[in-house]
């Protein structure tokens, strides 16, 4: 479903993605993990069409990004750390705003559909600028899934949520992937990723250094898992100085 | 370590030497206008710097078009070189017009279209300066300033054809024709010789100088290469 | 074909939806954004309110500035007007693009399958609508202010064509403005001297129409605001790709 070869992405002379892969099949729960500045949420824009590779190869459903980033939009949704949603607007003018932006067929019934999905159908006639940020995402989420697309990507969603709120996100986020969609999901939280996902990956210093299947590593060895991962061994560092004296040597 | 291309010292040479020479027919071989004396003289160097300053901008927004058509940076060193350097020569064109309204018109400032719209490039150009000031990311600089660039070109001939339906007590040396343009005079073979003299000199020092802010930039950003590579 | 979903698989047989032609989906976009932004501003009359107390604001500077005596004040209506809209636009066209940048929904917007040049007309249209409303609030109550009469039809025409190019030019160097540190300072600097042929062209044209000139002296003036618009609206349809593809 999504296909990643090579990937590189650069601000400025700066190397953020290096020679990234990655691949994900239909339907699978990917967690990708990995400290601050590795790059997640870089990704995570290209992947949703937001921003552009310097090289490599991008793939959603058969389609290239970004040339062809106009059909992969539509089977796209994107919740990202900022709600994306108008504070002036109730609940229910956001859903419709987007459906006709999404061109969703029958809106009236499926912004009603949306609304019971994340629990907020009482509050639907209210600006969302009154919302909590834990209802404010949830909201997101319904956006996301308005045009009820077959690719889900989230960025970091449970950022700012108190344990409440995290666990009605949780909740929607069980239903929302039962579907049988892919969901590529960022997280800090490893005890919400270990509850969610179905493959775990780890993204350091620009690539992806380690995957596994929630088959492989049960919970409780994650963390361990993750240590392991981004502490990058001494060989690792070696291979960069050398790299930087053939560099220096070609200047 | 680069060190400076044979070609550029050779054009540094010959920029000096044009300067010079242009400088010597204004002052000997050019003859001395009837009516305004020796102020009038400013003028082949007024024009000049302002031809150059049009240049300035011309390159810039072309530049700007290569930029955001290829992506590839040195179009957009260019672009920020063509600016500064047109931006110094539009102010060397407002101040020897100044120095040449004061004797002839007893006036400092005219607001007449040509030097209005002289001095509104230079607001643009400062604005563009600004713009890039205010960005962190170079992409994202680079791809905002070819933006600019083209949109405020393409306003200049705009501005000055509205100026134009004012009034004008500009001199219009070329196409006198004009009704209510004082202060014209025609010139003599000589003075033409001049003009187109100093009109190639000015050109020729705004490639030299060009050349030279490019290799700048271009240096600016191995340096800033090699420093993220040492940091990393 | 490996074993995408139905939907994905519909995509890939009817082939790209051509969402960068003049489709109902396009219009529907660009609706969706204009009534967006109205509805929004219905609520919270925020921008509304602070563009034309802005607004009058400026005409009672204005007052006190210059010499508005019975004579000279048919003389320097067109300018004191244009001179207001250009001030109180630059407010309605930093707070517009800000409210999209601050939540995020700028990228909203950028995720939905529309061609980009929707998302810019749409903001230009909601841009103008807005500047179209301040300037009919200010036109009478300019005229109560100085015992003028400002119902004139030529004036209105002035106006309309006038804001166009404001707005067309002013949304684009919003867009991009909105982006730095220096935000909301740095949209006058970049707009008005491009914005210049708009305000000569249309104050002399306000003035040969208030004042009654013959049609003869004032064409010229329109012809430029005419193609000025043109240009404008054409050259910042084509960049616009440029400012929000990252």
């Amino acid at each position: 479903m999504i296909e990643v070869r090579r990937l590189v992405k650069r601000f400025g002379l700066k190397t953020v993605l290096r020679d990234l892969n990655f691949q994900v099949d239909s339907g699978e729960f990917v967690a990708l993990l990995g400290p601050n500045g590795a790059g997640k949420t870089t990704f995570l824009r290209i992947l949703s069409s937001l921003s552009r590779p310097a090289m490599g190869d991008v793939r959603i459903a058969g389609f290239r990004l970004p040339g062809q980033a106009a059909a992969v939009r539509h089977i796209l949704g994107v919740v990202s750390h900022q709600p994306l949603l108008y504070g002036d607007l109730t609940a229910e003018e956001n859903l419709q705003f987007y459906g006709k932006m999404y061109g969703v067929p029958g809106l009236e019934r499926r912004v009603a559909e949306v609304l019971e999905l994340v629990g907020l159908t009482a509050r639907r006639h209210d600006l969302v600028r009154t919302f909590s940020r834990g209802m404010q995402q949830r909201l997101a989420i319904g956006r996301a899934v308005l045009h009820d697309p077959e690719v889900m990507l989230f960025d970091e969603p449970h950022t700012g949520l108190d344990q409440d709120a995290s666990l009605m996100l949780d909740n929607v986020l069980r239903e929302v992937a039962a579907r049988g969609r892919t969901v590529v999901m960022t997280s800090h939280d490893l005890a919400r990723a270990a509850d969610l996902a179905s493959r775990f990956d780890v993204l350091s210093r620009g690539r992806i250094v380690a995957s596994t299947k929630r088959s492989e590593t049960p919970p409780d060895q994650l963390l361990g898992f993750y240590r392991q991962a981004v502490a990058e061994p001494a060989g690792g560092s070696r291979q960069a100085e050398s790299q930087m004296a053939n560099e220096s040597q070609e200047a | 370590m680069e060190t400076k291309p044979r070609l550029l010292s050779i054009l540094d040479g010959v920029t000096v030497l044009l300067l010079i020479a242009a400088t010597g027919m204004v002052f000997l071989y050019a003859p001395e206008e009837a009516v305004m004396g020796q102020v009038q003289k400013v003028f082949y160097f007024h024009v000049a710097a302002g031809w150059v300053g049009m240049l300035g901008f011309l390159a810039a927004a072309i530049s700007g078009i290569a930029f955001l058509r290829t992506g590839d940076r040195k179009w957009d060193i260019a672009s920020l070189a063509s600016v500064e350097i047109g931006m110094a020569f539009a102010f060397i064109n407002v101040v020897t017009g100044s120095i040449w309204a004061r004797p002839i018109w007893n006036t400092w400032w005219t607001w007449d279209p040509r030097l209005t719209t002289a001095t509104i490039m230079m607001l643009i150009y400062a604005a563009y300066l600004m713009l890039r000031s205010g960005i962190e990311d170079p992409d994202r600089r680079a791809r905002f300033g070819a933006i600019y660039a083209i949109v405020g070109f393409i306003s200049v001939p705009l501005t000055f054809f509205s100026a134009r339906l004012f009034r004008t007590i500009h001199p219009v040396v070329i196409g006198a024709n004009q009704p209510g343009s004082e202060g014209t005079f025609d010139m003599t073979p000589m003075m033409l010789q001049t003009f187109l003299f100093s009109l190639l000199t000015f050109s020729i020092i705004f490639a030299d100088l060009l050349w030279h802010r490019i290799r700048l930039g271009s240096l600016q950003e191995k340096v800033e290469q090699l420093k993220l590579k040492l940091n990393v | 074909m490996p074993n995408y979903p139905s939907e994905a698989q519909n995509l890939i047989k009817e082939g790209i939806p051509r969402s960068r032609s003049l489709s109902f989906g396009y219009f529907r976009a660009l609706w969706a954004i204009v009534w967006k932004d109205l509805a929004a501003e219905l609520r919270s009359r925020e921008l509304l309110s602070a563009m034309l107390v802005f607004a009058l604001l400026v005409i009672l500077i204005f007052n006190f500035a210059l010499e508005l005596d019975a004579r000279t004040r048919s003389n320097v209506t067109a300018g004191v007007l244009w001179a207001t809209f250009a001030f109180a636009g630059t407010l309605g066209l930093n707070r517009s693009m800000a409210m999209e940048k601050d939540r995020g929904c700028l990228d909203g917007l950028l995720l939905a399958p529309v061609d980009r040049s929707a998302i810019y007309f749409g903001k230009a249209l909601s841009n103008l609508f807005f500047m179209l409303i301040v300037e009919v609030i200010v036109l009478p109550v300019y005229s109560v202010l100085y015992n003028l009469n400002l119902f004139n039809p030529g004036l209105m025409i002035v106006i309309l064509l006038g804001s166009i190019g404001y707005v067309a030019v002013g949304t684009l160097l919003s867009s991009m403005a909105v982006q730095t540190r220096t935000r909301d300072v740095l949209l006058p600097i970049l707009l008005f001297p491009v914005v210049i042929p708009v305000f000569i062209a249309s104050v002399k044209a306000s003035s040969g129409f208030l004042q009654g000139l013959e049609m003869a002296e004032i064409w010229p003036w329109l012809n430029l605001l005419v193609v000025y618009d043109l240009i404008f609206t054409a050259v910042a349809f084509m960049v616009f790709d440029y400012v929000v593809d990252e």
